[in-house]
């Protein structure tokens, strides 16, 4: 066993968790942040993805004791670290939403923290960068076409 | 997953000796390989040593006209490091097209060569530069390192701790990724180190290997068609449900082709 201490979406945590215990596992059931999706659990679909010291990672490919003194941002974290009062949804959530980028919403989390993450590096993305940065993040219902719609228009929301 | 007890040790000696007093320790740095291997059970190591806080592991630095990389080097380091794309592009390229962002932001160079995924892209890049590879115990040349599927020279115990790349000429990597993992399905690496040529194919077999006769045909004349009438015999090459090995035999080629077809674009690769 070991305590974990870390920083989650801006609030210090502490949890006593056995060594082997996934990062993703603290965030749903330590944590209650059920934002934070397990599609695989075999480091395939990235429906886990969260900010680690503002990178994006895998949840579930991460330990909770390799994250201790870290900064996690997951999905719930978002709209507050955009807007302070919660009011609104990060950009990317509002594009995903005005662009029609989900159908089930299973691969959803996921895929908004990766899309922030790839704004981050990449500003103004073209379709190949957009395709290429998102190749970790799988959706078995959209097709992806309205899913980069939405990072286009993300991105010029962002940059405005 | 098995049990097992994570340490993170503050320096290299105290992590060589708690790898070596305890016969079930394994290192473990971006944990992109090792984690899923756990979670299935293949393997049960009863301590875990955390690489990723050895300052002797880290950094990437031009010394005496080489290019050393630290072992816990994250992909996403050496793919957008201003040094590796002046000194040697076709690795930070290389780098760039590992996976995912998200397994580039956590995987290193030293956990990827010492599993020596008979598909992972970064033994192409060591062996075709004759790169050296440098553990808590010894020098090893990269000729010597790779012993097929999974296999290097390493001891029990024994941790990379940098790789030292000599600056060729020029270089150039071409794979065929996997379209789901990115993984190579095959991939070629083309090197010219003080005029000498090496190309080294990963995927393709059961462990990255050198494909002398087309290094002997570039020595002679560098240029695509010196190698496009090579033929690359299947026999030892991998066969799945990927692909069959004949496929894979011409992938060889076609790659070698597409790595020689960016040299001649830009003079150092890319
Ligand atoms: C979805 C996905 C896609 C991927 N796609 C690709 C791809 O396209 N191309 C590619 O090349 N790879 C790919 N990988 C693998 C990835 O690059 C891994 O990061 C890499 O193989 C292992 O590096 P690591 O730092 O994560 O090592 P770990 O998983 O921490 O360790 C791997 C092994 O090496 C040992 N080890 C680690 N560091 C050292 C050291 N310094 N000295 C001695 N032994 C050590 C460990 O004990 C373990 O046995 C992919 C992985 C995933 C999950
Ligand atoms: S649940 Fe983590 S990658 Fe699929
Ligand atoms: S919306 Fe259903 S998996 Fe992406």
């Amino acid at each position: 066993m070991s305590q974990v201490s870390l920083t989650v979406n801006g609030k210090a945590v502490s949890v006593d968790v056995e060594d082997r215990t996934l990062l993703s596992s603290v965030l749903r059931e330590n944590l209650g942040l059920t934002g934070t999706h397990i599609g695989c659990d075999t480091s395939q679909c990235g429906a886990c993805t969260v900010h680690l010291d503002g990178r994006v990672v895998k949840s579930c490919t991460v330990l909770a004791v390799q994250a201790a003194g870290s900064d996690v941002m997951t999905i719930e974290g978002l709209a507050p670290s955009h807007d302070p009062s919660g009011a609104t949804l990060h950009p990317v959530q509002q594009a995903f939403s005005e662009c029609h980028a989900l159908q089930c919403g299973f691969c959803t989390p996921g895929m908004i923290m990766a899309v922030t993450g790839l704004l981050k590096d990449t500003p103004d993305p073209d379709e190949q960068q957009i395709i290429h940065g998102l190749e970790g993040n799988l959706c078995r219902c959209t097709g992806y076409v309205n899913i980069v719609k939405a990072v286009k228009q993300a991105a010029s929301a962002l940059r405005a | 997953m098995y049990e097992f007890t994570y340490i993170k040790p503050g320096s290299l000696p105290e992590a060589s000796d708690l790898l070596t007093r305890h016969e079930g320790a394994k290192p473990l740095s971006g944990g992109m390989t090792l984690i899923p291997t756990l979670k299935q059970r293949l393997s049960q190591p009863s301590h875990l040593v955390d690489l990723t806080g050895l300052a002797a592991l880290k950094g990437i630095a031009l010394v005496e006209g080489r290019l050393e990389i630290g072992a816990a080097t994250r992909h996403v380091e050496v793919a957008t490091s201003t040094v590796v794309r002046e000194s040697l592009p076709a690795l930070a390229a290389l780098a760039a097209g590992i996976g995912d962002p998200q397994v580039r932001n956590r995987g290193t160079m030293g956990g990827s060569v010492a599993n020596n995924d008979p598909a992972a892209d970064y033994p192409s890049a060591v062996l075709g530069l004759a790169a050296t590879v440098h553990t808590d115990r010894r020098s090893i040349a990269a000729d010597d390192f790779f012993q097929g599927m999974f296999a290097t020279a390493l001891e029990p115990g024994e941790l990379i701790t940098r790789i030292s790349f000599p600056l060729p000429e020029r270089a150039a990597y071409a794979k065929f990724p996997h379209p789901a993992s990115g993984y190579a399905m095959t991939g070629v690496f083309i090197a010219v180190t003080g005029g000498v040529v090496r190309v080294a194919v990963t995927g393709a077999g059961p462990g990255v290997f050198r494909w002398t006769d087309a290094e002997a045909a570039l020595q002679a004349s560098f240029s695509p068609a010196a190698i496009a009438g090579l033929e690359v015999d299947a026999t030892d090459l991998n066969a799945d449900i990927h692909a069959p090995a004949a496929y894979r035999a011409n992938l060889v080629r076609v790659m070698a082709l597409r790595a020689l077809e960016t040299l001649q674009t830009s003079s150092k690769g890319q």
